[in-house]
Parts: C-alpha cells; structure tokens; sequence
C-alpha cells in the first residue's frame, strides 16, 4: 500500500470538460484505480505518523505570525484602536477591510459542500472536508476584527441581546447587528456541517488507532459511529438539509456584510448591486484560496489521485465566470453612477478611478478582471504554476477591491475640509500578517489531526461503491450510484457458500 | 405493550436487545456492497425485521432493500426548529424594541417588520440546522459509545472497506442455527456470534 501514490502516474489530459456530475464523467473523479481501503490508507495516515519536515517548517511560520496577531490586539486592545491607522475622515480602515476580505474567502467552502452538493457535483468529494474547514477558520479570522475594532473588547457581548444591568437591548434596526448575527450563524452552521460530515470518517480514525488514549478521544469525538444503515438513512437526509440551508445562509451572509455599506448613505457604498456583487466576490476569492491550498496540500501529501488536475481545473472555470462576473459588476458601477445623473455619486467613481487612489483601484482591476480571463486557455488552466499563481494574484485584487470600497468612499468625507488620505500604520500591517499566521496555523493542525479529505463520500462516489458495478461485470456501471441511482434494488438469487471461509482476498473489493 | 414501543423505537435507532443468553446476534460479513444489498434483500424476504447493514458509505437503494422507507422524520425536526428560529427572532425583536425598552426616534415605529428579516432569516437557518442535527442524533440513538458489536474484532473494518449485516438476537425469528443458515445462504464470507457479555474477540 505504501506504494500508492507515488507509483501511479497522472494521464496527462484524459478528461472532458462537459462531463462532471453525469454517469459517464464518474470514473475518472478518482485516478489510479484507487480500491476503498487505498482511499482509507491514503487519506487516515497523514494523521498517524510522523508530520512531513514541511509541515513543522510551515506550522512554526505560521504560529509566529498567530504570536504577533495576538501581542499586536493587546497593544491594540492596550492603547487603543488609534494604534491602527483609524482616523477621520476614514473611520473604517483595515479592521473592516480584513473583516470583509475573510469573511468572503469563507464562502467558498460552503459553495462547495452545500451548493455543489445540491447540483450532485460528485468531484466536490475530493475537496469539500478541506475547503469547509478552510470556511471556519477564515470566519474566525474575521470575526477578529470587528471584535477588536469595537475598541472596548471586554464588552464586545454588548452586540449581543443578553439582559445586562443597563437594561439595554442591542439596536435590531442596525446593519452592524445584522452582522452579527449573520456571521455568527454562519459560523455556527458551518461548523455543524463540517462536524456531522467529519462523524463518519473519526469512526475510520478510532477503528485504526492503536493506542488506547487515541481510540478513546476519537471514540468520544465520533459518537460511536457504526455506519449502520440505519443511521446512514438519517444521516443523508440530516446532511441534505444542512446543505439546503447552508445554501440560502452563505448568500445571505455576505450580503448583509454588503448591507453594512449598501444601507448607509454615502456615495459609492449606496448602490443596489452590493449584496449580488459581494456574493460573487466572495465566491471568487474564496475559489482562488482553496486552489492555493489544495495546490500546496495535494503536493505534500501525495493526494494527486484523489485531488486530480480535472478538480483544478473546475474550480478554476469557476474562478474564471466569478472573476467575470465581479468585473462585470465594476463596469455597471460607473454605468449606475452616470445614469443617476447624481454629481456627487458620479464624482466618486471617477475619483476611484483617477483620483489619489487610483493605484488601488488598478491593482484591483488588473487582478480580479483581466488576470483570471488567462483560464481561458485550457492549457494555462490545467498547469499548476500558474493556478497557484493567479490564486495568489486573485486574493491580492480581492483584498484591494475592499479597500478601494471602503476607503475611497471614507476619504472624501461630505466637507472638502474633511478630506484626508488614508495611510496604515505597522499596527495593521503586523496585524493583517498576522490574521494570516492565525488562519494557516489552524489548517496546518486540521491537516495534521483531521482526515483532509471526506474518506466515507469519495468511497461513495467510487465505480465500485454502486451495488449495480456488480451486476454488470465490466466495470462500467449503468446507474449513477451516489446522485440516486434508479432506486430499483437489484436481486439476485442467494448464492451458496458451504463453509465460512476467513477473507483472506481483501482485496476483492477492488 | 410499552416496552414493544419501547423496544421497536431503539430497533429503528440501530439498538437491539441481547437475549436471556447475552447473545446480541450474528453477524455476517459480505464481499462488496452488491452482496450486501442482495443479502440484506433476502434477510428481509425470509421475514427478519432486527437487523442492520453496515457499511463505509451509505449504499444505494438499501433503505427500500430493508424496506426501511423515506426517513421523513429528520425534516419535521428540522421545520419546527426553523419555525422555534423564526418565532425567537420575532418576539426578540419586537419584545426588547417595543415593549421592554421603546426608544422614539424621529417618531418612526417601535417595531417595524422590514428592517427585522435579516435576522428573521439567519435564526430561522440557524434553528433549523440545530433541528437537523438533533434529530440526526436523536433518531440514531447517537451518541451511543457501547456497542456490543465493538466486541467483534473484524468489525474494525466497518469503517474502512468491509461490508456487514447484523441479525439481532431480539428478532421473533432468531435461531442461532437457522439464521446463520440464511445468512451462508445469502453469500456471506464469515459469520460470528456477537455475544453482549464483556469480553472481547479471542
């Protein structure tokens, strides 16, 4: 078994494009010819032995930047939020700007276990466990900033409508709030998701560990899990409408996020398109982080078979129609801003454009518009280079566009005698690094402590997983197994087998 | 009579009863999840209702094999826990804004529908996903940490690639012989007997 991945060879170009989903796309999810327990094998050890010297390179990096994050909010916390450069006119700086840019890299992961789920995607098997978690803890890297941005942390629950000796309530008919409740629903649900999709493969770590202390917390954490049809019966269904109302939650999520500026009045933030925008925005960049990781994860962890080029390249399409779809909405701002006929709208888009932020506003452009149209190409968008690449350039343009967002509209304040320029300190640079420490130490321990792919739903969306396979004979089921099949059982007359005989072939299943 | 409800409930979760000798039942192992579907087809034609498959992944077409039907009962959970979410979110709003701490601003309403759905909408998802979970849980007798059949060394392999049917010692049909008979029968690869008394595999 130790062989596995190293041995196999990836087909250079196989697949089709138009095949994902349907029956006849289904074999080639996973390459290799993978049997069920090669999945288990694959997937379970990089929890139980020794982490690659990479991984301690990576965690020890990361977990200095979660140090400095931390010393650098209680410098925050200690002196204030003017350690930040916060000023007037430009109140919300880099603490929303980072708030936003997080909370949009989340929803990727939702995209893909719930949206993608309900459109019987099978390949989102490969990377949903991933690119949930990667959703929870970019949702904790940016519930961090409101948090702190409040100023007085210690009565941050002040946002919540907990009975307090004030007896004061939290204002409902406020965005903020929205917020509030929005993300931490999300999070929540999210991580209910994440928990109840991890249930059957901790059973898989506890029926592996060896030691007794292991056995007992994945005991505890897996529920005593069988895989009884029984369970799984409620089970599927539990998961199906956690992924329909995940699906209505992750667009609402991020449109009240767009609500706290679309319901202001300023110009450039008090526009309609906001909360559609923002969605496809968010998808973007939380697209363009999951290639980043799953880039890094499959190379280190010898997944190529599971995690193949065709899963690459399908999120790069869509990467490719969300990038589009942003840049479109960027054109059909300075549309609205002209046909409003309203001077002082008009006059902020065009200060966006050309006026002192004008190097923000292209670096923005250039990254989410004109770089991710190279996916075009099915060759750029099959070569990991330059994935990886443009992954990277994507998240740095969909930062920019929040900041653009946020402080262009802030500096030019209503008097001209207002007006500032908005200019960081080392406080929220160190800061911003920091968020990243935080995000990558917490993936660095799921990748080290959690089965890294969904091992029970990709051996679910295996040829060999429909019972029909059998029927057949020649490897090429008919029914298209995990999306439902016809639902017809198939039977077969009982075969005699005399004698009980120990399996030894265990790898008839293959 | 309420402990045949009683009983039948725990069946339904996966959780069968022992008998007078602490046997929990036999269990069967399969090649491939094609057996297993035939096997638990058979199972049932020859009128056994306590019995279980198991498997690494949910199987298709299972559930009407064990004639087990639509598991419809997750999703009333989950709509009255949507509903509770709706209606928190309603008399939280309206409650602390309108009765318990009325603020007149520009003489607008206390309570005002409109700018109440956002939260409406994200505690109406976030009961109705606690509702699914918990009745995931509860309908499968979760979490459940003892379980005789952990007794069964072989078992082990549940959770990776191996294929198991369980008849449960509790079935009016049960016959330590007969049934293991059914189950050669059906095309099983191994058959032990699980017994419920504290000691594991030898």
């Amino acid at each position: 078994m130790a062989n596995s991945e190293e041995s196999k060879s990836i087909p250079a170009d196989p697949s089709s494009p138009g095949g994902e989903g349907h029956g006849d796309g289904r074999d080639d999810l996973i390459r290799g010819n993978l049997s069920f327990h090669d999945i288990t094998e694959l997937v379970s050890r990089h929890t139980e032995k020794k982490a690659p010297l990479a991984w301690y390179v990576a965690f020890a990096t990361a977990l200095s930047g979660t140090v400095l994050l931390l010393a650098l909010f209680a410098y925050v916390t200690w002196n204030g939020i003017g350690a930040w450069g916060n000023n007037q006119p430009v109140g919300w700086g880099w603490p929303i700007v980072n708030f936003v840019f997080w909370v949009g890299i989340g929803h990727a992961g939702t995209l893909i276990s719930a949206i993608l789920f309900l459109f019987r995607q099978h390949w989102r098997t490969s990377i949903n466990r991933a690119a949930e978690a990667m959703t929870i803890f970019a949702v904790i890297c940016a519930l961090i900033w409101p948090t702190f941005h409040v100023g007085r942390v210690w009565v941050i629950y002040w946002t919540l409508p907990i009975p307090n000796q004030m007896e004061m309530w939290p204002q409902f008919k406020s965005p903020l709030l929205w917020d509030v409740f929005a993300v931490s629903s999300y999070f929540i649900v999210s991580l209910l998701f994440w928990y109840v999709g991890l249930v059957p493969d901790l059973a898989t770590l506890r029926d592996r560990a060896k030691n007794i202390w292991r056995k007992r917390i994945l005991g505890f954490f897996s529920l005593g899990w069988t895989g009884a049809n029984r369970h799984w019966r409620n089970y599927e269904k539990a998961y199906l409408l956690l992924a329909g109302l995940a699906t209505p939650l992750v667009l609402s999520v991020h449109s009240v996020v767009s609500f706290d500026f679309a319901v202001s009045v300023l110009p450039g933030w008090h526009t309609t398109i906001f909360p559609p925008y923002f969605v496809a925005g968010a998808i973007f960049s939380g697209f363009a982080m999951v290639v980043t990781l799953m880039v890094i994860t499959r190379e280190i962890y010898g997944l190529k078979n599971v995690i193949t080029i065709d899963h690459l390249e399908k999120m790069n399409i869509i990467i490719l129609v969300t990038g589009t779809i942003v840049g479109f909405a960027y054109i059909t701002e300075f549309f609205m801003a002209w046909y409003s006929g309203v001077e002082y709208e008009q006059y902020a888009f065009i200060n966006r454009a050309f006026g002192p932020y004008a190097w923000a506003y292209w670096i923005m452009m250039t990254c989410n518009l004109v770089t991710p149209q190279l996916f075009w190409s099915k060759t750029l968008r099959r070569s990991v280079p330059v994935m990886f690449g443009l992954s990277i350039i994507v998240n740095i343009g969909m930062w920019f566009e929040r900041f653009v967002i946020t402080v262009t509209s802030l500096h030019r304040d209503f008097l001209p005698s207002s007006w500032g320029y908005f200019e960081p300190t080392w406080v929220d640079i160190g800061t911003l690094v920091g968020s990243f420490g935080l995000f990558f130490t917490l993936f660095l321990l799921f990748l080290r402590f959690v089965p890294m792919v969904a091992m029970s739903e990709v051996k679910g969306v295996l040829p060999q997983a429909d019972p029909h396979f059998y029927e057949m004979g020649d490897g090429h089921a008919d029914g298209n197994g995990h999306a439902g099949g016809d639902g017809e059982p198939y039977i077969q007359p009982a075969t005699v087998t005399a004698v009980e005989r120990p399996d030894t072939d265990r790898s008839g299943d293959a | 009579m309420l402990d045949n409800v009683v009983q039948e409930a725990k069946v339904s979760m996966g959780i069968f009863e022992s008998d007078a000798d602490q046997v929990y039942g036999l269990l069967a192992e399969f090649s491939d999840p094609g057996a297993l579907l035939h096997a638990a087809e058979a199972v049932r034609e020859e009128g056994y209702r306590h019995f279980d498959t198991y498997s690494p992944f949910p199987i298709h077409g299972m559930d009407e094999a064990m004639g087990l039907g639509n598991a419809s009962a997750v999703g009333v959970f989950t709509f009255f826990g949507g509903v509770t979410g709706f209606a928190v979110a309603y008399l939280l709003q309206w409650w602390t804004a309108a009765v318990d701490y009325p603020l007149n601003i520009s003489g607008k309403p206390f309570f005002a529908v409109e700018p109440s759905v956002p939260i409406l909408f994200e505690l109406t998802v976030l009961f109705a996903a606690f509702g699914a979970v918990a009745a995931m849980l509860a309908l499968n007798g979760l979490p459940r940490p003892y379980n005789p059949l952990f007794y069964s060394d072989r078992f082990e392999g549940v959770t990776d690639d191996r294929f198991f049917l369980h008849i449960a010692a509790s079935d009016d049909q049960f016959d330590a012989e007969e049934t293991a008979a059914t189950l050669r029968q059906a095309g099983a690869l191994h058959i032990e007997l699980v017994q419920d008394d504290g000691v594991a595999d030898p």
